[in-house]
């Protein structure tokens, strides 16, 4: 199975640890990654609420370029995923729309013919490698750390199913194979606020809250996330949060990739763990 | 009462509301607007039940919640849906999707209608969601990836730079850690990108 590897801009930039986790993780699984050459930003929700025959040109560029190098498509952040998904939707779905997308894309000399499968890191990493090629290979066992999984939304929906779009186990069961304990979390798949965090601080900073304090009043030590505004929105904006609600919550949030990472005995600073602003070190100090 | 008179002219049926209470304007004509548009075709399929109400987390925020919104569309009332908030505070979480009983991609037709009201101008100034994400397409057209330093300038020069001083602390605390870079990252074939925007942008958007 050949993977194209598709970061997206977040993690050029405050996703960065989640793309030095995911190539450290997947050297050490075996999973050969080649990036996608020359890709472009998806279009995000943002393109996709401007003009949505823009947005799919955009999203249409990248898997046409997949297409041409041949492997499915592998998105860690869940808001890419989501769009390249629904671009691959709407492409089918509508054939005025593939037919104008076409057009488009043949101007730049390009063409695409729905070939190119969408998959998210999480699920190539859950399924094509499996829980028991990666407990093998766990070096430091988590054994006694409570973890809060976090899904938020893109991971799982609307209509992929990878896992169940309410409550999924995916990640509860990666936690377990590493040797941790995943709480009770009944939030995990609520929203965080994903791009209203920037023009609607307010509403986002409520729904975090809510997300921050289901995940501690459970017991969880520290959260795991699968996308990189999730992820930027509960460690960055936290301090906020407590501000806002006089909470005072100190939940280290990682990317999964940098959990798995740890328990297969891979340098911290090779996961990007020096990167959050809530630290982790402490906390993770017995097992590193 | 403002949302009292809505709720009446949802009673009343469609094609009788316009924004300023004047003359009816042609009956069905935003319905068959939205449903000619794709991921706007679901309006047709609604049962009112409130399921996506329920499941929206910020339907509370919202000038008309989603199910409102979709009796608002075959009422005909054009202006007052276009005019509104509630697609801008639409997170893209899904959840309504998932729920509807009757299929209803909701989710896409929260987008439908934002593209509609920006491209008919009925957005309200000082929609901050929408001029976040005009400011996140500037910076697309020009350098193909995002670039968060350029996007916020464009932002809260667009809107209120006040504004952008309670977030200096976040800003620094991300700069510090190295996840704010200075400099943006641009794709190398920018030429071809920029080309099929163009050829794109002659093609008259997504509706037929």
């Amino acid at each position: 199975m050949k993977y194209i590897y598709y970061p997206g801009c977040s993690l050029e930039s405050t996703g960065i640890s989640y793309d030095r986790s995911t190539r450290a993780v997947c050297r050490v699984l075996g999973l050969e990654m080649e990036d996608l050459e020359d890709w472009n930003c998806c279009g995000s929700t943002a393109y996709f609420a401007i003009d949505e025959l823009l947005s799919l040109c955009f999203s249409g560029r990248n898997l046409a370029l997949a297409e041409g190098q041949g492997g499915d498509l592998v998105a860690p952040c869940s808001a890419c995923y989501t769009v390249l998904h629904k671009t691959n939707r709407y492409l089918k779905d509508y054939p005025d729309v593939r037919a104008k997308v076409g057009t488009a894309l043949a101007a730049g000399g390009l063409s695409y013919h729905g070939g190119t499968k969408v998959r998210h890191l999480a699920e190539v990493i859950l399924n094509d490698v499996g829980l028991e090629a990666i407990a093998s290979r766990v070096q430091r066992n988590l054994h006694g750390l409570k973890v809060a999984t976090y899904y938020g939304c893109q991971l799982v929906r609307p209509d992929v199913g990878f896992d169940h779009p309410e409550f999924p186990q995916s990640l509860g069961t990666l936690v377990e194979a590493l040797g941790g304990e995943a709480v009770k979390f009944p939030l995990m798949s609520r929203c965080c606020g994903g791009g209203l965090i920037m023009s609607e601080e307010q509403i986002a900073l409520g729904l975090l809250n809510k997300l921050l304090r289901s995940a501690t009043d459970n017991g969880a030590q520290v959260m795991i996330a699968a996308c990189p505004l999730c992820h930027l929105n509960l460690d960055a904006y936290q301090g906020k949060v407590n501000r806002k609600f006089g909470a005072q919550y100190n939940l280290p949030v990682l990317y999964f990739t940098q959990l798995i990472g740890l328990a297969l005995g891979i340098d911290p600073q090779a996961l990007g763990l020096d990167k959050n602003i809530i630290p982790a070190t402490e906390l993770l100090a017995a097992y590193v | 009462m403002a949302s009292a008179s809505i709720e009446e002219k949802i009673e009343r049926g469609a094609g009788l509301a316009t924004a300023d209470g004047g003359e009816p304007k042609a009956e069905y004509g935003f319905l068959e607007e939205v449903r000619s548009i794709p991921g706007g075709e679901g309006v047709d399929l609604c049962i009112q039940c409130g399921t996506c109400t329920g499941s929206c987390p910020n339907a509370n925020e919202m000038d008309h919640t989603p199910r409102e919104l979709i009796a608002m569309i075959r009422a005909g009332m054009r202006d007052q849906v276009l005019s509104s908030n509630s697609m801008w505070y639409c997170a893209s979480c899904y959840l309504c999707t998932v729920r509807c009983p009757r299929g209803v991609k909701y989710t896409d037709l929260m987008y439908v209608l934002k593209n509609l009201a920006w491209q008919s101008k009925m957005a309200k100034r000082g929609n901050r969601p929408l001029a976040m994400a005009r400011s996140f397409v500037d910076v697309l057209n020009r350098f193909g990836r995002v670039h968060e330093a350029t996007m916020l300038g464009v932002y809260y020069f667009r809107t209120n730079p006040l504004t952008a001083l309670p977030l200096a602390p976040i800003g620094i605390g991300l700069l510090t850690h190295g996840r704010l870079p200075l400099f943006p990252h641009r794709i190398k074939n920018q030429a071809q990108l920029q080309t099929i925007v163009r050829k794109a942008q002659e093609l008259g958007g997504i509706s037929q």
